[in-house]
Protein backbone atom coordinates (compact mmCIF):
# COMPACT_ATOMS: atom_id res chain seq x y z
CA UNK A 1 0.00 0.00 0.00
CA UNK A 2 1.30 3.63 -0.79
CA UNK A 3 1.88 5.69 2.66
CA UNK A 4 1.89 8.91 2.93
CA UNK A 5 5.49 10.65 3.48
CA UNK A 6 7.01 12.84 6.08
CA UNK A 7 9.54 14.85 4.42
CA UNK A 8 12.73 16.49 6.41
CA UNK A 9 13.11 19.98 5.52
CA UNK A 10 16.30 21.64 6.03
CA UNK A 11 16.46 25.64 5.54
CA UNK A 12 20.52 26.25 4.63
CA UNK A 13 22.12 29.47 4.31
CA UNK A 14 26.26 30.02 3.36
CA UNK A 15 26.25 26.14 3.87
CA UNK A 16 24.84 25.77 7.19
CA UNK A 17 21.75 24.91 8.55
CA UNK A 18 19.56 28.07 9.99
CA UNK A 19 15.91 26.79 10.09
CA UNK A 20 14.42 23.07 10.37
CA UNK A 21 13.50 19.97 11.69
CA UNK A 22 15.82 20.57 14.57
CA UNK A 23 15.98 17.73 17.06
CA UNK A 24 17.44 18.55 20.99
CA UNK A 25 20.15 16.06 20.76
CA UNK A 26 21.88 16.76 17.67
CA UNK A 27 25.29 17.55 18.01
CA UNK A 28 26.02 19.93 15.25
CA UNK A 29 22.53 21.59 14.75
CA UNK A 30 24.51 23.48 12.01
CA UNK A 31 25.53 20.99 9.66
CA UNK A 32 23.17 19.84 6.73
CA UNK A 33 24.96 16.61 5.79
CA UNK A 34 24.98 15.52 9.53
CA UNK A 35 21.38 16.24 10.11
CA UNK A 36 20.45 14.97 6.75
CA UNK A 37 21.78 11.82 7.51
CA UNK A 38 20.39 11.88 10.80
CA UNK A 39 16.62 12.28 9.32
CA UNK A 40 17.25 9.51 7.03
CA UNK A 41 18.29 7.45 10.06
CA UNK A 42 15.30 8.30 11.96
CA UNK A 43 12.70 7.60 9.38
CA UNK A 44 12.05 10.57 7.19
CA UNK A 45 11.03 9.31 4.06
CA UNK A 46 12.42 12.37 1.92
CA UNK A 47 15.27 15.13 2.30
CA UNK A 48 14.94 19.04 1.13
CA UNK A 49 17.33 21.04 1.33
CA UNK A 50 16.38 24.73 0.69
CA UNK A 51 19.17 27.45 0.08
CA UNK A 52 18.50 30.86 0.96
CA UNK A 53 21.71 31.90 0.33
CA UNK A 54 21.62 34.62 -2.88
CA UNK A 55 25.05 35.92 -3.94
CA UNK A 56 27.12 33.90 -6.50
CA UNK A 57 29.99 32.94 -3.88
CA UNK A 58 27.00 31.20 -2.22
CA UNK A 59 26.10 28.63 -5.54
CA UNK A 60 29.26 26.78 -4.87
CA UNK A 61 28.76 26.05 -1.47
CA UNK A 62 25.66 24.83 -2.26
CA UNK A 63 27.04 22.59 -4.84
CA UNK A 64 29.58 21.70 -2.56
CA UNK A 65 26.64 21.21 0.21
CA UNK A 66 24.90 19.41 -2.02
CA UNK A 67 27.80 17.09 -2.96
CA UNK A 68 28.54 16.30 1.23
CA UNK A 69 25.05 15.88 2.05
CA UNK A 70 24.11 13.23 -1.18
CA UNK A 71 27.04 11.02 0.02
CA UNK A 72 25.79 8.98 2.23
CA UNK A 73 21.30 9.72 1.37
CA UNK A 74 19.82 6.84 0.15
CA UNK A 75 16.05 8.21 0.55
CA UNK A 76 14.75 10.61 -2.13
CA UNK A 77 16.95 13.93 -2.05
CA UNK A 78 15.42 17.69 -3.38
CA UNK A 79 17.32 20.57 -3.20
CA UNK A 80 15.89 24.22 -4.26
CA UNK A 81 17.11 27.52 -3.97
CA UNK A 82 18.14 29.88 -6.81
CA UNK A 83 17.63 27.42 -9.71
CA UNK A 84 17.21 29.64 -12.73
CA UNK A 85 18.30 27.74 -15.87
CA UNK A 86 18.51 24.39 -16.47
CA UNK A 87 22.02 24.15 -16.30
CA UNK A 88 21.81 25.13 -12.71
CA UNK A 89 19.44 22.19 -11.86
CA UNK A 90 21.99 20.02 -13.94
CA UNK A 91 24.82 21.34 -11.47
CA UNK A 92 22.38 20.25 -8.83
CA UNK A 93 21.95 16.95 -9.93
CA UNK A 94 25.10 16.06 -11.05
CA UNK A 95 26.02 17.18 -7.08
CA UNK A 96 23.76 14.13 -6.11
CA UNK A 97 20.06 15.61 -5.93
CA UNK A 98 17.49 13.41 -7.13
CA UNK A 99 14.92 16.25 -7.70
CA UNK A 100 14.81 20.22 -7.64
CA UNK A 101 12.67 22.21 -6.47
CA UNK A 102 11.86 26.06 -8.45
CA UNK A 103 9.67 28.63 -7.17
CA UNK A 104 10.28 32.08 -8.33
CA UNK A 105 11.86 31.52 -11.52
CA UNK A 106 9.18 29.47 -12.78
CA UNK A 107 7.39 31.73 -12.35
CA UNK A 108 9.14 34.37 -13.80
CA UNK A 109 9.84 32.24 -17.02
CA UNK A 110 7.55 28.70 -16.98
CA UNK A 111 9.31 27.30 -19.88
CA UNK A 112 11.89 26.45 -17.00
CA UNK A 113 9.89 23.56 -15.88
CA UNK A 114 9.93 22.28 -19.64
CA UNK A 115 13.38 22.35 -20.00
CA UNK A 116 14.20 20.53 -17.17
CA UNK A 117 11.50 17.79 -17.19
CA UNK A 118 12.66 17.22 -20.59
CA UNK A 119 16.59 16.67 -19.49
CA UNK A 120 15.88 14.82 -16.33
CA UNK A 121 12.00 13.67 -16.06
CA UNK A 122 9.18 14.81 -14.68
CA UNK A 123 9.83 12.75 -11.52
CA UNK A 124 12.98 15.29 -11.08
CA UNK A 125 10.95 18.75 -10.96
CA UNK A 126 9.18 20.20 -7.61
CA UNK A 127 7.29 22.96 -8.47
CA UNK A 128 7.04 25.07 -4.51
CA UNK A 129 4.27 27.53 -4.65
CA UNK A 130 3.88 30.09 -1.50
CA UNK A 131 0.43 31.02 -1.81
CA UNK A 132 -1.77 33.12 0.11
CA UNK A 133 -5.88 33.09 0.25
CA UNK A 134 -7.73 36.02 -1.32
CA UNK A 135 -10.91 37.36 0.55
CA UNK A 136 -11.26 39.65 -1.96
CA UNK A 137 -11.83 36.90 -4.80
CA UNK A 138 -15.35 34.77 -5.55
CA UNK A 139 -13.33 31.60 -4.52
CA UNK A 140 -10.79 32.86 -1.74
CA UNK A 141 -9.18 29.29 -1.76
CA UNK A 142 -8.63 28.13 -5.55
CA UNK A 143 -7.42 31.89 -6.26
CA UNK A 144 -5.56 31.99 -3.59
CA UNK A 145 -2.63 34.19 -4.61
CA UNK A 146 0.95 32.66 -5.64
CA UNK A 147 3.67 35.28 -3.89
CA UNK A 148 7.27 34.82 -4.82
CA UNK A 149 10.72 36.59 -3.21
CA UNK A 150 10.08 34.95 0.01
CA UNK A 151 6.40 36.27 -0.09
CA UNK A 152 7.28 39.92 -0.59
CA UNK A 153 5.75 40.19 -4.27
CA UNK A 154 2.43 38.54 -5.39
CA UNK A 155 3.19 37.07 -8.87
CA UNK A 156 0.01 37.83 -10.28
CA UNK A 157 -0.78 34.50 -10.51
CA UNK A 158 -3.88 32.43 -8.60
CA UNK A 159 -2.98 29.02 -6.47
CA UNK A 160 -5.48 26.54 -9.02
CA UNK A 161 -4.73 27.42 -12.12
CA UNK A 162 -0.94 28.13 -11.62
CA UNK A 163 -0.44 24.31 -10.53
CA UNK A 164 -2.69 23.41 -13.11
CA UNK A 165 0.46 24.89 -15.58
CA UNK A 166 3.30 23.52 -14.24
CA UNK A 167 1.30 20.04 -14.19
CA UNK A 168 0.92 20.49 -17.70
CA UNK A 169 4.37 21.67 -18.41
CA UNK A 170 5.82 18.90 -16.68
CA UNK A 171 6.59 18.90 -13.46
CA UNK A 172 6.33 16.25 -11.07
CA UNK A 173 5.24 17.37 -7.90
CA UNK A 174 4.05 20.64 -5.95
CA UNK A 175 5.50 22.14 -2.90
CA UNK A 176 2.36 24.08 -1.24
CA UNK A 177 3.14 26.21 1.78
CA UNK A 178 0.37 28.07 2.89
CA UNK A 179 1.53 31.77 4.06
CA UNK A 180 -1.50 31.92 6.04
CA UNK A 181 -0.75 29.51 8.29
CA UNK A 182 3.34 29.29 8.15
CA UNK A 183 4.70 29.64 11.16
CA UNK A 184 1.50 29.86 13.10
CA UNK A 185 1.44 25.51 14.73
CA UNK A 186 -2.64 25.71 13.67
CA UNK A 187 -3.22 23.25 11.46
CA UNK A 188 -2.13 22.98 7.69
CA UNK A 189 -4.34 24.70 5.53
CA UNK A 190 -6.40 21.82 4.51
CA UNK A 191 -8.95 23.55 2.24
CA UNK A 192 -6.24 25.02 0.15
CA UNK A 193 -3.93 21.68 0.01
CA UNK A 194 -7.34 19.97 -0.96
CA UNK A 195 -8.27 22.11 -3.62
CA UNK A 196 -4.81 21.73 -5.31
CA UNK A 197 -4.18 18.12 -5.03
CA UNK A 198 -8.06 17.53 -6.42
CA UNK A 199 -7.20 20.18 -9.01
CA UNK A 200 -3.74 18.09 -9.92
CA UNK A 201 -3.35 14.41 -10.79
CA UNK A 202 0.71 15.30 -9.36
CA UNK A 203 1.63 14.25 -5.30
CA UNK A 204 1.09 17.23 -3.15
CA UNK A 205 3.40 18.44 -0.44
CA UNK A 206 1.80 20.28 2.30
CA UNK A 207 3.67 22.60 4.18
CA UNK A 208 3.18 25.69 6.42
CA UNK A 209 1.36 25.36 10.28
CA UNK A 210 1.96 21.92 11.55
CA UNK A 211 1.92 22.45 15.29
CA UNK A 212 0.97 18.83 15.93
CA UNK A 213 0.34 15.00 15.10
CA UNK A 214 -2.77 15.91 14.58
CA UNK A 215 -2.21 18.41 12.14
CA UNK A 216 -0.35 15.59 9.70
CA UNK A 217 -3.24 13.22 10.31
CA UNK A 218 -5.84 16.01 9.22
CA UNK A 219 -4.03 17.31 6.08
CA UNK A 220 -3.60 13.69 4.90
CA UNK A 221 -7.08 13.39 5.48
CA UNK A 222 -8.81 16.50 5.19
CA UNK A 223 -6.14 17.99 2.84
CA UNK A 224 -5.82 14.86 0.87
CA UNK A 225 -2.17 15.68 0.50
CA UNK A 226 0.42 12.77 -0.79
CA UNK A 227 3.43 13.83 1.30
CA UNK A 228 3.97 16.77 4.53
CA UNK A 229 7.02 18.76 5.41
CA UNK A 230 7.95 18.54 8.77
CA UNK A 231 9.86 21.51 10.01
CA UNK A 232 10.68 22.12 13.67
CA UNK A 233 9.14 18.64 14.59
CA UNK A 234 10.75 18.97 17.97
CA UNK A 235 7.44 21.75 18.75
CA UNK A 236 4.88 19.09 18.54
CA UNK A 237 6.60 16.56 21.27
CA UNK A 238 7.85 14.32 19.28
CA UNK A 239 11.48 13.23 18.77
CA UNK A 240 12.00 12.29 14.92
CA UNK A 241 10.04 11.37 11.88
CA UNK A 242 9.96 7.98 12.82
CA UNK A 243 8.02 8.55 16.12
CA UNK A 244 5.34 10.93 14.37
CA UNK A 245 4.99 8.20 11.77
CA UNK A 246 4.00 6.42 15.09
CA UNK A 247 1.79 8.02 16.24
CA UNK A 248 0.19 8.67 12.88
CA UNK A 249 -0.01 5.09 12.61
CA UNK A 250 -2.11 4.52 15.43
CA UNK A 251 -4.27 7.04 13.79
CA UNK A 252 -4.82 5.04 10.96
CA UNK A 253 -2.71 6.68 8.56
CA UNK A 254 -0.50 4.67 5.78
CA UNK A 255 3.05 5.75 7.07
CA UNK A 256 6.25 3.70 6.10
CA UNK A 257 7.14 1.64 9.14
CA UNK A 258 9.22 -0.06 10.77
CA UNK A 259 11.67 2.48 8.85
CA UNK B 1 33.15 -6.52 -8.21
CA UNK B 2 32.64 -4.28 -11.70
CA UNK B 3 29.52 -2.91 -12.75
CA UNK B 4 28.88 -1.52 -16.46
CA UNK B 5 26.49 1.32 -15.99
CA UNK B 6 24.49 2.16 -18.87
CA UNK B 7 24.31 5.80 -19.93
CA UNK B 8 21.58 6.71 -22.50
CA UNK B 9 20.85 10.32 -21.50
CA UNK B 10 17.82 9.77 -19.71
CA UNK B 11 18.42 11.39 -16.65
CA UNK B 12 21.14 11.41 -13.76
CA UNK B 13 23.51 8.61 -12.65
CA UNK B 14 24.87 10.29 -9.68
CA UNK B 15 22.45 8.43 -7.41
CA UNK B 16 22.22 4.99 -9.23
CA UNK B 17 26.56 5.16 -8.91
CA UNK B 18 26.71 6.31 -5.30
CA UNK B 19 24.97 3.12 -4.29
CA UNK B 20 26.48 0.65 -6.20
CA UNK B 21 29.70 1.94 -4.55
CA UNK B 22 28.59 2.12 -1.51
CA UNK B 23 27.56 -1.81 -2.00
CA UNK B 24 31.01 -2.40 -3.20
CA UNK B 25 31.10 -2.18 -6.69
CA UNK B 26 33.60 -0.56 -8.96
CA UNK B 27 31.64 1.27 -11.57
CA UNK B 28 32.00 2.35 -15.23
CA UNK B 29 29.86 3.98 -17.30
CA UNK B 30 29.19 3.87 -21.32
CA UNK B 31 27.28 5.66 -23.95
CA UNK B 32 27.84 3.70 -26.62
CA UNK B 33 31.53 1.97 -25.98
CA UNK B 34 30.09 -1.57 -26.33
CA UNK B 35 33.61 -2.74 -25.88
CA UNK B 36 32.72 -1.92 -22.27
CA UNK B 37 29.37 -3.76 -22.77
CA UNK B 38 31.32 -6.65 -24.23
CA UNK B 39 33.83 -7.45 -21.85
CA UNK B 40 31.11 -6.59 -18.75
CA UNK B 41 31.10 -8.68 -15.54
CA UNK B 42 27.49 -7.20 -14.37
CA UNK B 43 25.53 -4.53 -15.77
CA UNK B 44 23.31 -2.06 -15.12
CA UNK B 45 20.24 -0.16 -17.08
CA UNK B 46 19.20 2.60 -15.15
CA UNK B 47 16.81 5.02 -16.68
CA UNK B 48 13.60 7.54 -15.25
CA UNK B 49 11.90 9.18 -18.19
CA UNK B 50 10.65 8.31 -21.41
CA UNK B 51 9.87 4.85 -22.86
CA UNK B 52 11.38 6.75 -26.08
CA UNK B 53 14.82 7.80 -24.60
CA UNK B 54 15.58 3.96 -24.80
CA UNK B 55 15.65 4.83 -28.89
CA UNK B 56 19.47 5.61 -28.17
CA UNK B 57 20.26 2.03 -26.74
CA UNK B 58 19.06 0.71 -30.77
CA UNK B 59 20.85 3.67 -32.20
CA UNK B 60 24.40 3.40 -30.63
CA UNK B 61 23.86 -0.42 -31.07
CA UNK B 62 24.16 -0.64 -27.03
CA UNK B 63 21.06 -3.09 -27.81
CA UNK B 64 22.47 -5.75 -29.78
CA UNK B 65 25.92 -5.93 -27.44
CA UNK B 66 23.32 -6.16 -24.02
CA UNK B 67 21.89 -8.63 -26.10
CA UNK B 68 24.56 -10.50 -26.92
CA UNK B 69 26.04 -10.24 -23.24
CA UNK B 70 22.80 -11.48 -21.63
CA UNK B 71 23.21 -15.09 -23.89
CA UNK B 72 26.47 -14.88 -22.53
CA UNK B 73 25.30 -14.94 -18.98
CA UNK B 74 26.29 -11.47 -17.87
CA UNK B 75 24.19 -10.35 -14.96
CA UNK B 76 21.41 -7.67 -15.86
CA UNK B 77 19.41 -5.18 -13.92
CA UNK B 78 17.32 -2.47 -15.26
CA UNK B 79 15.99 0.14 -13.11
CA UNK B 80 12.44 1.74 -14.14
CA UNK B 81 12.32 2.23 -17.89
CA UNK B 82 15.40 0.06 -17.47
CA UNK B 83 13.19 -2.71 -16.22
CA UNK B 84 10.37 -1.94 -18.46
CA UNK B 85 12.89 -1.75 -21.54
CA UNK B 86 13.24 -5.62 -20.85
CA UNK B 87 9.35 -5.79 -22.33
CA UNK B 88 8.12 -6.01 -25.61
CA UNK B 89 7.44 -2.35 -25.60
CA UNK B 90 5.71 0.36 -23.54
CA UNK B 91 2.51 2.13 -24.85
CA UNK B 92 4.56 5.56 -23.30
CA UNK B 93 6.32 5.26 -27.15
CA UNK B 94 3.92 2.58 -29.13
CA UNK B 95 6.82 2.56 -32.34
CA UNK B 96 9.67 2.01 -29.64
CA UNK B 97 10.76 -1.66 -29.53
CA UNK B 98 12.26 -2.93 -25.86
CA UNK B 99 14.65 -5.92 -25.58
CA UNK B 100 11.72 -8.28 -25.66
CA UNK B 101 13.19 -10.45 -22.97
CA UNK B 102 10.37 -10.58 -21.51
CA UNK B 103 7.03 -10.97 -24.22
CA UNK B 104 4.29 -8.68 -21.97
CA UNK B 105 4.47 -5.05 -22.66
CA UNK B 106 4.57 -2.20 -20.16
CA UNK B 107 1.08 -0.46 -20.45
CA UNK B 108 0.09 2.79 -17.70
CA UNK B 109 -1.89 2.38 -14.76
CA UNK B 110 -5.19 2.06 -15.37
CA UNK B 111 -7.72 5.27 -14.88
CA UNK B 112 -9.15 5.54 -11.59
CA UNK B 113 -9.84 8.11 -9.09
CA UNK B 114 -6.10 7.73 -7.46
CA UNK B 115 -3.69 9.85 -8.79
CA UNK B 116 -0.77 8.96 -11.53
CA UNK B 117 2.08 8.99 -11.31
CA UNK B 118 2.52 6.38 -8.27
CA UNK B 119 5.16 8.45 -6.56
CA UNK B 120 6.34 7.55 -2.76
CA UNK B 121 7.30 4.26 -1.26
CA UNK B 122 5.02 1.11 -1.43
CA UNK B 123 5.80 -2.29 0.07
CA UNK B 124 6.80 -5.36 -1.92
CA UNK B 125 5.04 -8.86 -1.57
CA UNK B 126 8.19 -10.62 -2.99
CA UNK B 127 7.78 -14.13 -5.00
CA UNK B 128 9.23 -17.37 -3.58
CA UNK B 129 12.62 -17.96 -4.80
CA UNK B 130 13.32 -14.54 -5.67
CA UNK B 131 17.58 -14.26 -5.67
CA UNK B 132 17.18 -10.68 -6.28
CA UNK B 133 14.82 -9.89 -3.25
CA UNK B 134 16.53 -12.96 -0.77
CA UNK B 135 16.34 -11.31 2.70
CA UNK B 136 13.85 -8.87 1.89
CA UNK B 137 11.27 -9.04 4.47
CA UNK B 138 7.16 -8.88 4.11
CA UNK B 139 5.84 -5.39 4.17
CA UNK B 140 9.48 -3.91 3.89
CA UNK B 141 9.19 -0.18 1.62
CA UNK B 142 11.06 1.01 -1.16
CA UNK B 143 10.45 4.18 -3.48
CA UNK B 144 8.37 4.16 -6.75
CA UNK B 145 8.02 7.20 -9.10
CA UNK B 146 6.69 6.55 -12.07
CA UNK B 147 2.98 6.52 -14.39
CA UNK B 148 3.77 2.58 -16.58
CA UNK B 149 3.98 -1.00 -15.36
CA UNK B 150 4.20 -4.09 -16.30
CA UNK B 151 2.25 -7.07 -15.91
CA UNK B 152 2.39 -9.57 -13.24
CA UNK B 153 3.72 -12.64 -14.93
CA UNK B 154 5.09 -16.14 -13.91
CA UNK B 155 8.82 -14.02 -13.86
CA UNK B 156 7.37 -11.34 -11.51
CA UNK B 157 9.90 -11.05 -8.64
CA UNK B 158 7.78 -9.20 -6.24
CA UNK B 159 4.49 -7.57 -6.77
CA UNK B 160 3.15 -4.17 -5.59
CA UNK B 161 -0.16 -2.90 -5.40
CA UNK B 162 -1.71 0.75 -6.61
CA UNK B 163 -4.62 0.91 -8.20
CA UNK B 164 -4.05 -2.84 -9.68
CA UNK B 165 -1.28 -5.11 -8.80
CA UNK B 166 1.96 -4.51 -11.55
CA UNK B 167 5.26 -6.36 -11.45
CA UNK B 168 7.47 -4.12 -9.26
CA UNK B 169 10.13 -6.65 -10.38
CA UNK B 170 11.18 -9.49 -12.54
CA UNK B 171 13.80 -12.03 -12.37
CA UNK B 172 14.57 -14.95 -14.78
CA UNK B 173 17.93 -16.43 -14.32
CA UNK B 174 20.54 -13.64 -14.71
CA UNK B 175 17.95 -11.13 -16.27
CA UNK B 176 16.46 -9.22 -13.87
CA UNK B 177 14.76 -5.80 -13.57
CA UNK B 178 13.28 -3.41 -10.76
CA UNK B 179 10.36 -0.65 -11.15
CA UNK B 180 11.76 0.69 -7.84
CA UNK B 181 14.43 2.99 -7.09
CA UNK B 182 16.52 0.81 -5.13
CA UNK B 183 19.28 3.34 -5.08
CA UNK B 184 16.84 5.44 -3.24
CA UNK B 185 15.28 2.89 -1.09
CA UNK B 186 16.98 3.00 1.94
CA UNK B 187 18.27 -0.20 3.80
CA UNK B 188 16.16 -2.39 1.79
CA UNK B 189 17.32 -1.02 -1.41
CA UNK B 190 21.33 -1.48 -0.66
CA UNK B 191 20.12 -4.69 0.16
CA UNK B 192 19.04 -5.28 -3.11
CA UNK B 193 21.58 -4.34 -5.11
CA UNK B 194 24.00 -6.05 -2.61
CA UNK B 195 22.50 -9.36 -3.97
CA UNK B 196 22.60 -8.18 -7.61
CA UNK B 197 25.94 -8.00 -6.67
CA UNK B 198 26.89 -11.16 -5.14
CA UNK B 199 24.56 -12.88 -7.84
CA UNK B 200 26.18 -16.09 -9.66
CA UNK B 201 25.38 -18.64 -11.74
CA UNK B 202 25.09 -21.51 -9.59
CA UNK B 203 23.39 -19.69 -6.89
CA UNK B 204 24.23 -16.59 -4.59
CA UNK B 205 27.70 -16.28 -2.67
Amino acid sequence: MITKRIIACLDVHDGRVVKGVQFVDIIDAGDPATQAARHARDGADEIVLLDITATHEGRQTLLDTVRRTARELFVPFCVGGGIRTADDAAQVFDAGADKVSVNSAALANPMLIDAIGRSFGAQAVVVAIDARRDPQAADPVRDAQVFVQGGRKFASRRVVEWAREAEQRGAGEILLTSMDSDGMRTGFDCELTAAVSEAVRIPVIASGGAGTVDHFADVFGRGKADAALAASIFHFGVSSARSLKEELAKAGVSVRLPC
Amino acid sequence: MRVTVIDYKAGNLTSVLKALRHVGAETIVTDGDLSLVEAAERIVLPGVGHFAATERLDVTGLTSAIRAAIARGVPFLGICVGMQWLYAGSSEAPHQPGLGHFAESCARFSESAEKVPHVGWNSLEVSKGSRLLSGVEPGEYVYFTHSYKAPVTADTAATAYYIEPFAAAVERDNVMGVQFHPEKSSATGLKILGNFLNWTAEGSK
